[in-house]
């Protein structure tokens, strides 16, 4: 049998990499998620009002977004853009647009399963008190459509989380790159990884359980 | 009659696809005026009823409200042109509307659900709002239930909420879409009770209903549809105790039957 002395030494003594990195992951999923909400929302909402032309645009970017991996979309926006464009950003400001059109892609879909599940009549009512149609969307769809995806927006906050740790390699300092950065210092690739699993496990637990927290005050009986 | 109809429908034609659901209605409802559409299911009654306030675009003929075209204003050079939906809204705003299925907005408490319209579109301070939906929550018998989301009330009391979201907005006139079928029988009684009221203080109203009993006891007129145009109409009495008209006879024949 091998014999293997853990040795923690140098992983606690840059520990505050790992929170910082952590923060870090947090802030770009939080950043994202807004952004890919706003995206989905508005596209969701396009695809629900207008025409075939529209649609058919809108299913093609998320078809697009679906069917290439999300490690070869981050290369793509972060190599491929600017030497296009002509022009640089940071590696942060790049993955949270990837991450952003990622989530959006995915979000369009939740949201129009969303608007669709409205039921029809509380539209009527709507209609029946005078609410003009911005109004409607205002006061009665959206909060309804939010309160309907709650549940599959949790989902993807959770698995967003765990998508930062792509930004890795294209070198956003979050919570996957610093830890690598002591492995590469360390050589303690083992104990690096046996504490970096139960900070992204617990944390994604604890995001959950408040999610959940949240869902339960939020989630409503909508009638068919 | 001296003064014209509060509501005046004339030729009102409805189609769906080749199905044609109104053939060319005409009805004139006077102020404070309580009609009753009874008919066969499908029989148009319930479109005839959202066409009113325009759920429903109608094809050809004409509805107004207070001397308002409905479904559409002059355009430019003598024709007419439908109505948009932000058009539409201020003029659905004076007409009350309670639905089969209640249809209260399931984030908002009864409280809320009756504020909504008073200061979205009538542009009242919240206070003030809150204090005219108690009133009428409280008038409905709901004056415990402020703070209830529809999840947590019955059917009942949802559909007394319905009427006090409507009625809130001092419609001109109330239209109601079966509003008893969904409920459970011992639950009847408290909502026709609260309509009865309204009946008694002049509301006016055009409902569409199962109920005879409730026909005959609320109802100043009774009208009779069947295949899209009106069969039959005239008191309570000459409509429902004492039918002519054979289709009439027969529809009568089989609700008496289904209601014993």
């Amino acid at each position: 049998m091998f014999e293997y002395h853990f040795n923690f030494t140098f992983v606690w003594r840059h520990f505050n990499r790992l929170t910082w990195g952590l923060v870090l992951s947090l802030e770009l999923a939080l950043l994202s998620i807004l952004i890919g909400m706003a995206i989905g929302l508005v596209l969701a909402l396009a695809y629900t009002d207008f025409g075939k032309p529209v649609r058919a645009l809108i299913a093609a970017y998320v078809e697009f977004i679906r069917n290439v991996p999300l490690l070869l979309l981050i290369y793509l926006v972060f190599y491929g853009i600017p030497s296009i464009g002509g022009f640089a950003y940071d590696a942060t400001t790049s993955f949270v647009m990837t991450l952003s059109l990622y989530a959006g892609a995915h979000l369009v879909e939740v949201f129009r399963a969303g608007f669709d599940a409205v039921p029809k009549g509380i539209v009527d009512a709507g209609k029946a008190i005078g609410l003009t149609p911005w109004q409607r969307l205002v006061h009665v769809r959206l909060p309804t459509v939010f309160r309907i995806t709650l549940p599959s927006l949790s989902n993807a906050y959770i698995s967003l989380f765990k998508d930062t740790s792509l930004a890795a390699v294209i070198a956003v300092p979050e919570l996957m790159h610093n830890a690598q950065w002591i492995n590469s210092n360390s050589f303690r690739v083992l104990e690096v990884y046996a504490v970096l699993t139960p900070m992204y496990v617990v944390t994604g637990w604890i995001i959950l359980m408040a999610l959940r927290l949240i869902e339960r005050r939020l989630v409503i009986h909508v009638p068919r | 009659m001296a003064a014209s109809p509060l509501v005046r429908a004339r030729g009102v034609v409805k189609r769906f696809g080749k199905n044609t659901v109104l053939d060319g209605v005409d009805l004139d409802v006077a102020k404070g005026e309580v009609v009753v559409i009874i008919g066969a299911s499908g029989s148009g009654k319930t479109t005839l009823l959202r066409c009113i306030n325009l759920l429903e675009t109608y094809d050809e003929g004409s509805i107004t409200v207070d001397g308002t075209e409905i479904g559409f204003r002059d355009g430019a050079g003598g024709g007419r042109r439908r109505r948009s939906e932000r058009e539409l809204a201020p003029i659905r705003a004076d007409i009350g509307m309670v639905f089969q299925h209640f249809n209260l907005f399931p984030h908002l408490t009864a409280a809320q659900n009756v504020m909504l319209g008073l200061t979205k579109v009538r542009g009242m301070a919240k206070a003030e709002a809150r204090k005219l939906a108690e009133q009428w929550l409280s008038r409905v018998g709901l004056a415990e239930k402020f703070e209830s989301l529809p999840s947590q009330l019955s059917g009942g009391q949802q559909q007394r909420v319905g009427i006090a979201r409507a009625v809130a907005m001092g419609p001109k006139v109330l239209l109601l879409d079966e509003i008893t079928s969904a409920l459970d029988p011992e639950l009847v009684g408290e909502v026709l009770s609260v309509v009865q009221q309204l009946a008694r203080e002049g509301m006016t109203m055009i409902v569409v209903t199962h109920e005879m009993t409730f026909a005959r006891d609320v109802g100043s007129r009774v009208v009779f549809m069947d295949g899209g145009r009106i069969a039959a109409q005239g008191s309570p009495n000459d409509v429902l105790v004492n039918p002519t008209q054979e289709r009439l006879k027969s529809f009568l024949a089989r609700i008496e039957f289904r209601q014993h």
